[in-house]
């Protein structure tokens, strides 16, 4: 048996070490090892994604299990289902397109930085994979580290990397210390006289740590979500995010908003739903609130930007918030099965969509930033006749962002909305405003500064895309309508496991 | 042929593809592409009419649908496929041949007339030709999908890509290069905010439509039509009640009433219309004719089973105030403007009023035959104006007058496009617009209060369309030129732009007889199985006001033809209440002062209490723990000294070690990192 989720998740590890070995100075040599070896990844997902993993099983595929402490039980404990084989492979295209990307634009300290990309990818994809609390905890942690080099060695001298890059880890570490304290709170509470008790995700949900212990299994509760609400970000607790965006290169900010912040609402729906549903149902309305101002609050916070990144990192607040509210949906008391599965299948999609289109938008930004050296929103103008393919690529993208049906990002709006209205009725006719707010941001603030109008004196030379940004972006836009014109390509996937899921909750 | 139905949008949006794909480069053959993809709608869609007219009882009872599954959601399947009753079969027609002679006219108006360096004029190509071919037959595309869609969420899907379209088309000349004189500076501000406003106006409607299609789709547990329209589902919504006893029927139908207003550019989300003719004109044609504004009318008449139910009442009183409080209120500000394009725009929300009015008093069919019988003329309309704007290069009738003399085809087509939106008999629009206000009337004998309110409305609107028509058509084509320079370069537009318009001519003559009960109203029977009354009195009172009309337009700019810098004299007459008009009721300024003024208040506020409040509570936080670990190291410095100074050797030598391995290499942290963490969780749970 070929342990498939092994070798997605360690090859961009052994890849990164081998560039260890490289010689100084090789700096082509080492981009096109990393940009082929990240292939290695991305070809196996597709493969296990697409030949291998049954979408109409609605368990854990690809399980693989090997003792790793024994006296706590910790285990290696790696699977996928429907809920987390999108996101491995979403994973192994993100980091080939910024890998690629990087290529071009990452001229200092090569080494390190595709060092640290590669590194990164394995923590990302381990916590995908993890079904071990301990195992997830370990590559959750270390997926900081190296966005956190990324950000403070790579990032805009003027956009005070260092600030960023320490905000970003501190903010984080601090949710994930209390994720920790949860996570031994489990163990103990699971442990008895005669076995240990368990750190596995999946035991863990069939056997309620806390039985029915409240107040206790709300402190745990707390401090998972602490964590998880800091990485989505959900409002308030979301400040790090835009100045991690601004100060980080290109290929960082894709990775962040494409993957890093969805292994924060990973967890909700892969640890918190399924482990403390009471606790969450009890809560729906209060975590729901926090969903409906990140929503509502995100898209006019990015409405007043002036930064061209910071107007994206706000809108990933805006767009995170309809994932969280779906969630919430998913949990909200008096739902029916159909509510529940609409919406966790519109939160799920929504982690995937925002994923391809904020992934792009973040490309976009960076290929403009690097012909005109400024964000600055006001600085440009005209640039629609001057450049048109960047504008197509431009204006495909908002549309996706800003939800026009036929593209990516409206299905999971739509199915985000259609499952909670009926539970959390006035939060979601609330959020709707949303929808709004972002249109006139997309349009106003980005389409109108950046493309029309009168073109400035000083970008009458400005060059056109070229073929290398390209082809970084085509997969990202065909995905959005590939997605947003057949939404069951991926929510087939979807749609097994999150029937499945809601069906076990017990509350 | 039914089978076939969706290549009426497969040939539109094929033809987007090729455009954008591959073909962006020739003007030509992305022009006849784009006019070869529609003609295949065209076959399709006449293909559908001949196949369903003798089984139009039939197809009325039992519509035709074809469906698949489009994705999952929870243990059902959402679907998608499409529809044909005989609503969707006609409106197949009408939509195709519109925009068929709209495509044919584009491939002349898209050529722009300039003079070169030595003075010579020339014709050439606006710059991006083939963007815009691409761009009306997505739009066409859009507009052929909402009338076939089989479940409101496709028909959403849709409606929204019409809106990206017109948002595009709208804002067609945003964009412009130095080089490029066919436009200037100032209109590329104009079409900037022109096309803004045209998408978050109607999106404001959009949204209201969203929830109401969600609420919907909560209560009945289904979009598709076939579902929602059983006597069962029917039964059930109209029972159902929602919180504060509000009846589901009635609050749905409002919300989705809500889509049309925004759409169908009703009041008061009607601003967006004047200013869409920043498009160029083949687009007002577009958008005013055959797609945009029809599909918000078209979704009532879509959803009327369930705006009929006895507790949406109020819902359809709502529909029958907007529709006929918007034809007034938009025929009176069309009286004061000067440019040819704006006094059609008016006329437009105002005939949409009518339309909306219409199947607000369940005047179904006659809603409908207004409907199709508009887009003929009103495309005919926009086409001529666009022919005439074309010849003499400028959109202000002040500066026109005379041009029957230079263009006589133009002038006859617009004349009889103008006699059917006047509802002259025997034009197209008499007969409909008469049967809306002959229902009305009806309704009034029988003791509706609010059909007379309709009916009041309707005929006082009718007495001004009648007069800014007339003022329009003798301010422009009758009288003396006003700008003897422009006038010079006038000539009659070429084959490729008048011939659309004389097809559509005839039409605008003779499609209303398909609906006129002389004939047997074969146009009512077959959409509703309805047979109407002609009524002479209605009919009587309609005529009279309109030759009243224009009458007085006669009296005020036919007899004595206004002179270059004369005062309009109908300002003259109106006094205080014309600046009101002209300026439109101040409806633009308003929003401007409140509603854009707040959303950009609340956004700066939001944004300032993120920056201080939200992120200076984390930058606190950062900061007191950094003077906490200053705070201790102080206290050590200060009172352990003396320890410390023992373990200063010992820490000197330890820093000396810790040196050696600080290689700033990045690399070498982490795997000390690494280490450390597994050291770490060794020791804490060997032990």
């Amino acid at each position: 048996m070929i342990p498939w989720l092994t070798l997605i998740a360690l090859s961009p590890l052994m890849g990164a070490f081998a560039l260890l070995l490289f010689p100084k100075g090789k700096d082509g040599l080492v981009k096109n090892f990393s940009i082929v070896w990240s292939l290695v990844p991305f070809v196996l997902g597709t493969v296990v994604w697409l030949a291998l993993f049954d979408p109409n099983v609605p368990k854990m595929q690809f399980e693989e299990t090997v003792t790793w402490i024994p006296s706590i039980n910790v285990r290696y404990h790696v699977g996928v289902d429907g809920l987390s084989i999108p996101f491995v492979w979403l994973t192994g295209l993100l980091t080939t397109l910024g890998l690629f990307y990087s290529k071009f634009t990452i001229k200092e300290r090569v080494r390190e930085f595709f060092f640290m990309f590669l590194l990164l990818e394995t923590g990302m994809i381990g916590v995908f994979i993890s079904l071990d609390f301990f195992l997830f905890y370990v590559f959750w942690e270390l997926g900081l580290v190296p966005m956190y080099f990324l950000i403070a060695i790579w990032g805009h001298a003027e956009d005070r990397p260092q600030y960023a890059a320490i905000k970003f880890f501190l903010y984080t570490l601090v949710g994930s210390v209390f994720m920790l304290l949860s996570i031994i709170a489990m163990y103990i509470a699971t442990s008895t006289a005669t076995s240990p008790g368990t750190f596995d995700i999946l035991e863990l949900a069939t056997k309620r740590p806390f039985g029915n212990d409240i107040t206790f299994a709300s402190l745990a509760f707390w401090g998972i979500f602490l964590a998880f609400a800091i990485k989505v970000p959900l409002f308030p607790f979301h400040t790090w995010l835009p100045d991690a965006h601004t100060a980080a290169p290109t290929a960082g900010s894709v990775i962040l908003a494409g993957i890093l912040l969805k292994l924060g609402t990973y967890g909700f729906i892969r640890i918190l739903l399924p482990i403390f549903p009471q606790v969450f149902q009890a809560n729906a309305n209060l975590i729901a609130f926090l969903a409906m101002t990140a929503i509502v609050y995100g898209a006019l916070v990015a409405m007043s930007q002036t930064d061209f990144k910071r107007l994206i990192a706000y809108s990933s607040v805006n767009h995170m918030g309809y994932v969280i509210l779906g969630v919430c949906a998913a949990a909200a008391a008096g739902a029916t099965l159909t509510d529940k599965s609409i919406a966790l299948n519109g939160a799920v999609l929504q982690m995937f969509t925002h994923g391809v289109i904020t992934g792009a938008l973040f490309f976009i930004v960076g290929m403009l930033y690097e012909r005109t050296h400024t964000r600055d929103l006001k600085a440009f103008g005209g640039l629609g006749a001057k450049i048109p393919v960047y504008g197509a690529f431009l204006v495909i993208a908002s549309f996706a962002s800003l939800g026009l049906p036929g593209l990516a990002g409206f299905v999971s709006e739509f199915l985000v909305f259609r499952g909670a209205f009926a539970n959390l009725t006035l939060f979601s006719t609330i959020s709707v405003l949303g929808i709004v707010f972002t249109a006139a941001m997309f349009l106003w603030k980005v389409i109108q500064n950046v493309l029309l109008g009168e073109l400035k004196e000083k970008w009458l030379s400005l060059k056109d895309l070229n073929p290398y940004e390209i082809v970084t972006l085509v997969p990202l836009v065909l995905l959005m309508i590939g997605i947003g014109v057949f939404p069951g390509i991926v929510l087939n996937t979807i749609n097994t496991l999150t029937v499945a899921l809601v069906s076990a909750l017990k509350f | 042929m039914f089978n076939l139905a969706y290549l009426v949008v497969v040939f539109p949006i094929a033809a987007f593809m090729l455009i954008v794909l591959f073909l962006n480069r020739s003007h030509r053959a992305s022009a006849w592409t784009a006019i070869a993809g529609i003609f295949g709608a065209l076959v399709v869609a006449y293909g559908i009419l001949l196949e369903a007219l003798p089984h139009g009882e039939e197809l009325l009872k039992h519509p035709f649908f074809a469906k698949f599954d489009w994705f999952p959601a929870g243990q059902s399947f959402f679907t998608m496929g499409w529809m044909l009753d005989p609503l969707a079969v006609v409106m197949l027609a009408m939509v195709t041949t519109t925009c068929l002679m709209i495509f044919i006219y584009s491939v002349g108006y898209m050529r722009h007339a300039h003079l070169d360096a030595h003075g010579h004029a020339h014709q050439t190509d606006d710059p991006r030709y083939s963007r815009f071919f691409a761009y009306i037959s997505l739009f066409a595309t859009g507009m052929l999908g909402l009338v076939i869609s089989s479940n409101l969420l496709e028909l959403f899907v849709f409606w929204e890509i019409m809106g990206l379209c017109s948002y595009l088309l709208i804002g067609f000349w945003s964009v412009r290069l130095p080089d490029e004189h066919h436009i200037d500076d100032a209109q590329v501000v104009r079409a900037t905010d022109a096309s803004k406003k045209a998408f978050l106006t109607t999106r404001i409607g959009d949204v209201i439509f969203f929830i109401g299609m969600i609420w919907l789709y909560v209560r009945v547990g289904t979009l598709d039509f076939d579902k929602i329209f059983t006597p069962e589902s029917l039964k059930f919504i109209m029972t159902d009640v929602t919180a504060f006893g509000v009846p589901s029927a009635g609050i749905i139908a409002l919300l989705i009433l809500g889509g049309t207003i925004g759409k169908s550019a009703q009041f008061p989300l009607h601003v967006w219309l004047p200013d869409a003719m920043e498009g160029p004109t083949p687009v007002s044609a577009l958008i005013h004719a055959a797609t945009m504004v029809a599909a918000g009318v078209f979704l009532i008449a879509r959803m009327f089973p369930l705006f009929a139910t006895t507790t949406a009442a109020p819902a359809m009183g709502a529909v029958a105030i907007v529709g006929a409080f918007t034809a007034l209120f938009a025929a009176t500000i069309g009286l004061a403007q000067d440019d040819i394009k704006r006094v059609l725009a008016y006329s437009t929300i105002s005939q949409l009023g009518y339309m909306v009015a219409a199947l607000g008093i369940a005047a179904y069919a006659a809603g409908t035959f207004h409907l199709i019988t508009h887009a003929f003329f009103k495309a005919l309309l926009f086409l001529s104006a666009g022919s005439v704007i074309h010849g003499i290069g400028t959109n202000d009738m002040m500066q026109m007058g005379g041009l029957r003399k230079k263009m006589g085809i133009t002038t006859i087509v617009f004349l009889i496009g103008a006699a059917a939106l006047m509802g002259l008999p025997p034009f197209a629009g008499f007969w409909s617009k008469d049967e809306i206000l002959a229902t009305a009337l009806e309704r009034v004998m029988q003791g509706d209060w609010l059909s007379l309110f309709v009916y009041l409305c309707g005929t006082l609107a009718a007495f001004f369309t009648a007069l800014y028509t007339g003022r329009q058509i003798f301010l422009t084509f009758f009288g003396a030129p006003r700008d003897e320079h422009a006038h010079e370069h006038v000539h009659e537009s070429p084959a490729v732009m008048w011939a659309p318009l004389a097809i559509l001519a005839l039409f605008a003559t003779f499609i209303g007889f398909i609906g006129s009960p002389m004939f047997g109203a074969p146009f009512q029977v077959f959409v509703a199985e309805e047979k109407p009354e002609f009524n002479f009195i209605a009919a009587g009172i309609s005529v009279g006001v309109a030759v009243a009309g224009l009458g007085l337009a006669w009296v005020l700019y036919g007899m004595r033809p206004l002179k270059a810098g004369e005062r309009d004299p109908l300002s003259r007459w109106l006094g205080p209440a014309w600046k009101v008009l002209r300026n439109k009721y101040y409806v633009d300024e308003i929003y401007a002062a409140t509603i854009v003024r707040l959303t950009v208040l609340i956004a700066t506020l939001c944004a300032a209490f993120d920056k201080w409040i939200v992120d200076g509570t984390v930058n606190v936080v950062g900061k007191l723990s950094a003077l906490f670990g200053r705070l201790n190291r102080w206290l050590d410095e200060t009172f352990v000294d003396g320890f410390v100074n023992q373990v200063g050797l010992f820490t000197d030598e330890v820093s000396g070690g810790l040196r050696a391995i600080q290689t700033g290499k990045v690399q070498n942290y982490l795997l000390f990192g690494l280490t450390g963490a597994a050291l770490f969780a060794f020791v804490f749970f060997i032990r």
